[in-house]
């Protein structure tokens, strides 16, 4: 498969399917996933935040290149796993049973 | 143990003395009789904001909207005045619904020139003025002219777009949101134009979803797990104080303390928040928004630690402003008496880079996060005191003030609209 990640990243291209647009996508990909999964993805992108950060602000949205924004989205992944990984300790919000709360419009990027 | 001064009264609540200190019931948020007066009473009698001036950019912009509690179905648009008009979305001709595509009971929005009947091809000018009938000469007694869009009351605040139902009514808008309104008048929300949306359907009544987000006295139990565990010891020690609360008539505002964009110590919050420099509060490095000052109405007591200003909109709409110049918008759709459509909705300033995009997106999926355990436990809430249960009246204290305010309100308009009669 080729890269779809800017090439300095490419240790993270294993967890290239989390580089989704959309919040919801993103949401369903975490409920999906176990936590060990969930864990691996945070671990991998974490050790990685210093530099992506770096990366993303030498940019506007709309001048991004494709790789550019599968590399925001990667991390936009990131904010949505955190949450189970560093507070909940399981993929769904604690006792927020069949409840959803779904984006109905985004930016584009 | 108070660290915010409270009125002379002694608390909030005796300030204001019709609201009264004694149990509450909640018998106005669980019956179908209730719910029948209060579409009557609150939903075709008050002012409903149903959008944005942002949403329709340009002449023959809309948006339509299915406001079940009103039992209607409308259409927002631009009109070749460039002024903001609405119109009971249905056809003249036989009735059929003018502006939706697919499935007629979803929310659509576009642009247009004219807007055209999918039945008979009637055809409505952007200012709801009945401009081609197909085979005309073939109706009795016809002049188009007759035959345009019903139109609703249509007013603009700070760019908030707002209906009214009632065709009698003598509030002007601007007088509708009385001096809560006014003290925010001026704020820059038209450069907030990022913005994300958010949809769920809850299943309990509008007014206790309104409660759960009108009170923070909920906030470090409910959602204490989204903090380090020291930080969260703490918050439940202290527990939660606001700094002011402020009424006018039915609506209400809220002024809170909240140092935590940014954080006095970094350690008090996860470590994506550290690194991205945002969280809950909104992104930690606020925009600026070219404004001098605040307007009187946000952080009216001027307090160093302000952190967040609540504002409750009778009936169903609320305005955060939050300190690092960012905006969220709560509505509450009323589709049953237990239950209701929720719109959360997100207002940035366009990110400069991508590194402020992502600050922004941890903040939408934070208020996510805490949206979903308010949603669950109401739900829960909802059946409990729908059960056959001896527990009828509930205690609610001086930081649940305005709770205690919107219903009473609620109930006001709807003992108001039976007192003259009304039938539902
Ligand atoms: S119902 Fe609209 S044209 Fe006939």
């Amino acid at each position: 498969m080729p890269n779809v990640l800017p090439p300095e990243f490419s240790d993270l291209e294993p967890f290239a399917a989390w580089a989704v647009h959309g919040e919801k996508a993103r949401y369903e990909k975490r409920l999906a996933s176990t936590m060990d999964e969930l864990q691996e993805f945070y671990d991998a992108a974490f050790a990685r935040i210093d530099e992506a950060l770096a990366y993303l602000e030498r940019f506007a949205v709309e001048d991004l290149s494709e790789e550019g924004k599968r590399l925001l989205w990667l991390y936009c992944a990131l904010c949505t796993v955190a949450f189970p990984v560093e507070a909940w300790r399981q993929p769904r919000v604690p006792d927020s049973g069949p409840s959803s709360i779904d984006a109905v419009s985004e930016p584009l990027v | 143990m108070a660290h915010f001064e409270k009125p002379a009264e002694g608390s909030w609540t005796e300030h204001y003395p019709e609201l009264g200190t004694g149990p509450v019931s909640y018998d106005d948020s669980i019956t179908p009789e209730f719910y029948e007066s209060e579409r009557e009473a609150i939903f075709r009698k008050t002012w409903l904001n149903v959008g944005r001036v942002e949403q329709l950019p340009k002449v023959g912009s809309y948006f339509t909207k299915e406001i079940d509690a009103a039992g209607a179905s409308i259409v927002v648009v631009r009109s070749a005045k460039d002024e903001i008009r609405s119109f009971y979305n249905i056809c003249r001709h036989r009735g059929n619904k003018l502006v939706w595509n697919d499935y007629p009971d979803r929310e659509v929005s576009g642009f247009c020139r004219q807007f055209t009947c999918k039945y008979h091809a009637w055809r409505y000018a952007l200012d709801g003025e009945c401009v081609f009938v197909q085979q005309e000469s073939e109706f009795f007694d016809f002049d188009k002219k007759d035959w345009g869009l019903a139109p609703i009351r249509t007013e603009v605040w700070e760019g908030f777009i707002f209906v009214n139902f009632d065709p009698d009514t003598e509030t002007s808008l601007h007088d509708y949101m009385g001096s809560i309104g006014k003290g925010i008048e001026g704020y820059p929300f038209h450069k907030l134009t990022q913005v994300h949306r958010y949809r769920a359907e809850i299943g309990a009544n509008w007014k206790l979803f309104i409660d759960a987000f009108a009170e923070f006295y909920h906030a470090p139990i409910l959602h204490g797990g989204q903090y380090e565990p020291e930080e969260r010891a703490k918050m439940g020690d202290v527990g939660y104080e606001a700094i002011q609360y402020a009424f006018d008539g039915p609506h209400a505002s809220i002024s809170s303390w909240g140092v935590i964009a940014p954080p006095k110590d970094p350690s008090m919050v996860k470590p994506i928040e550290r690194k991205l420099r945002s969280g809950l509060f909104g992104p930690w490095d606020a925009p600026d928004l070219g404004m001098k000052e605040l307007p009187p109405g946000v952080n009216p007591t001027r307090h160093r630690n302000w952190g967040i200003m609540s504002y409750v909109f009778f009936p169903n709409f609320m305005i955060l402003i939050w300190k690092p110049n960012w905006v969220l918008t709560y509505h509450y759709w009323p589709t049953s008496h237990n239950t209701h459509v929720f719109e959360g909705t997100c207002y940035f300033a366009p990110p400069k880079n991508a590194r402020e995009r992502l600050a922004q997106e941890l903040a939408v999926v934070s208020f996510k996060e805490y949206g979903l355990q308010d949603g669950n436990t109401l739900e829960a809430t909802q059946k409990t005191l729908e059960s056959n249960t001896p527990v009828k009246t509930f205690p609610l204290n001086d930081q649940e003030v305005v709770l205690r305010h919107l219903h009473h309100h609620a109930r006001q308009y709807v003992a108001h609209h039976r007192a003259a009669g009304g039938q539902a």
